[in-house]
């Protein structure tokens, strides 16, 4: 009878602890925030460590190196035009991703039969995992078989040895990747402006359909302002997606093609020198430079974040 | 009606040219083999001998292709749950915590979402080692929820914060604790968002490429984004039909679920800030 009567009220305190906001909500949060701090900040700090010494896949525990790794690769030819091609590869596709979506976006604010069948055609793109739409770019880009190729021979515009060569021509193949990323991240950038488009309110159109703006006039003053903010937030995702993407690259061309390696990014090289040639300090150290690019971005969703806040 | 001739006229032709590799993927998957290498065929339609269903039944009996997809979706469903289990109670939270905490606590999480897989592919691979987990799936279930959580939480966020806190208080006011108004009160509503969720975390495993091709060698133990590119066309003789079933089979469900499930995505991208 004691016993019970002097549980009570301690059980009570306990769930009454729980009943408090800020402790029910920290109980709610800190799963996640400790699993993803352990396996996304936990690797970060491993990658700063394994940057400074010569770790290799055969020994894990590498020497201490210091600053080697950084100064080696700064130097490194090869690293400085897989720092270029990177900047080339997302400044291009990204402003193609910017025009292109715009547009789209734009005109599929409206309704009109067939939409449903056409925005599905469109997120194709993004939807398909891109391992396996690659397959296909890959056969389309095929040195003797490119439905391209076939198209321009029968269209006499090429005599069939002399097609051109996707993945094999220094150029060609980084307009190949180029065209590839940006066909795959324009519909994931139209569904950001579609998110935009979505939060501008019904009131601004009617208030400038009654001031008389139409068709250029109201996309130029009313609607691209408006757009503004939501082009930034998909140009930022874009431009994280495209510096650090390594997968269209490496299955497209691996970086190649040889000996000039035209299409080498930094993704790629990172890749080839930490898990191909086992040089896990080097290759930590490489992957590492894209931080400054991820920080930049990171700092601008910040802004953005705070602004959208006090707007 | 003159608006509308303007975006047929716009989304038109964008839509023909972004689905186009999907038409040659259909093309080519369904075709006879000889015919694929006939230049005297048209590669735009198929010849006497198709369609036929003899390069998909070479990709399920004389391939891993069985194999990969069954990883697959073993990875895809411990990732789920994994992630379930972590992002809706902190999204919950997040939507519930008012003011600069909540938020920044919120965009915190969100960024590192922005953290991608081939600057932290090499950590990961040297911490799989230490736990010899390569080689196995299983790493790959431990790795995913790094991006899984994130992206889910975020999403989460923005669908409880559609739901109005009056309701709760309405339960809490009839005498049930926090705890019996989130599995009672909160949770049945949130199904759609839930389930939303499910989707697109799923569909970020069957897409991940760089841990998959970097943690894992044997063929038997790949997933399917990593077993089509590795063992089918870096072989001697491609065979280009049976590869183009591989990519549409897992490519089509997931378009139309994503399509059908766009709009809540939105919803729930735009719900968490951003408004």
């Amino acid at each position: 009878m004691e016993a019970v009567a002097a549980s009570r009220p301690r059980g009570r305190r306990l769930t009454n602890v729980f009943e408090r906001p800020g402790v029910f909500a920290s109980v709610l949060i800190s799963p996640a925030v400790i699993f993803v701090l352990l396996l996304v900040g936990g690797p970060l700090l491993i990658a700063i460590g394994l940057s400074f010494t010569n770790a290799t896949s055969g020994e894990l525990h590498g020497k201490w190196v210091g600053l080697e790794n950084f100064r080696n690769e700064w130097g490194n030819p090869t690293f400085q035009q897989a720092v270029w091609h990177t900047f080339l590869f997302t400044v291009i596709s990204q402003a193609v991703v910017l025009v292109v979506a715009g547009l789209l976006a734009h005109a599929l604010t409206k309704n009109f039969p067939g939409k449903w069948l056409l925005r599905f055609l469109i997120l194709l793109p993004w939807a398909a995992p891109i391992a396996l739409s690659l397959m296909v770019w890959k056969w389309m880009f095929d040195t003797s078989y490119s439905i391209f190729n076939w198209t321009l021979v029968h269209l006499h515009l090429y005599k069939p040895l002399e097609v051109p060569q996707y993945l094999a021509q220094p150029k060609l193949a980084m307009a190949s990747v180029i065209t590839v990323h940006a066909w795959r991240i324009i519909p994931f950038a139209v569904v950001i402006f579609l998110a935009g488009l979505a939060s501008i309110p019904k009131e601004v159109d009617d208030a400038a359909a009654i001031d008389g703006a139409t068709g250029f006039r109201k996309f130029w003053s009313v609607t691209l302002p408006l757009q503004l903010p939501i082009a930034t937030v998909a140009l930022l995702f874009g431009i994280v997606f495209t510096a650090t993407d390594m997968a269209i690259v490496y299955i497209l061309t691996q970086g190649g093609p040889p000996p000039s390696f035209s299409t080498e990014m930094v993704t790629t090289w990172s890749y080839k020198t930490g898990i191909e040639a086992g040089s896990l300090g080097p290759g930590a150290a490489i992957s590492l430079f894209l931080l400054p690019v991820l920080a930049v971005v990171s700092i601008a969703m910040l802004l953005f974040a705070r602004r959208a806040e006090v707007s | 009606m003159k608006e509308k001739g303007l975006s047929y006229l716009i989304v038109g032709p964008f839509a023909i040219i972004l689905a186009f590799p999907f038409y040659v993927m259909v093309i080519t998957a369904f075709k006879n083999r000889t015919e694929l290498y006939d230049p005297s065929i048209t590669p735009y339609w198929f010849g006497k001998q198709s369609p036929t269903w003899d390069n998909a039944s070479y990709l399920f009996h004389e391939t891993q292709y069985p194999r990969w997809l069954a990883n697959t979706a073993i990875v895809g469903v411990c990732v789920v749950a994994v992630t379930l289990v972590l992002a809706v109670p902190a999204g919950y939270a997040l939507a519930r915590l008012a003011g600069r905490v909540g938020q920044s606590l919120g965009v915190g999480i969100f960024l590192t979402y922005l953290v991608p897989p081939t600057l932290l592919f090499i950590p990961l691979f040297w911490v799989i080692n230490q736990v010899h987990l390569q080689n196995s799936i299983w790493s790959l279930v431990l790795v995913y929820p790094s991006f899984t959580v994130p992206f889910a939480t975020w999403l989460l966020m923005g669908f409880f914060k559609t739901i109005p806190a009056e309701l709760e208080d309405a339960a809490r006011v009839d005498g049930a604790s926090r705890l019996t108004t989130l599995t009672r009160v909160v949770f049945p509503i949130s199904v759609p968002g839930i389930l939303t969720v499910v989707i697109f975390s799923f569909s970020l495993v069957v897409n991940e490429f760089v841990y998959a091709f970097t943690f894992i060698s044997p063929s038997d133990h790949k997933m399917v984004s990593t077993g089509v590119y590795t063992d089918l066309i870096r072989g001697d003789l491609p065979e280009w039909g049976a590869i183009m079933v591989a990519a549409l089979i897992p490519s089509i469900p997931l378009a139309l679920l994503y399509n059908t499930f766009l709009d809540r995505f939105i919803a729930g991208f735009t719900g968490g800030a951003f408004r």
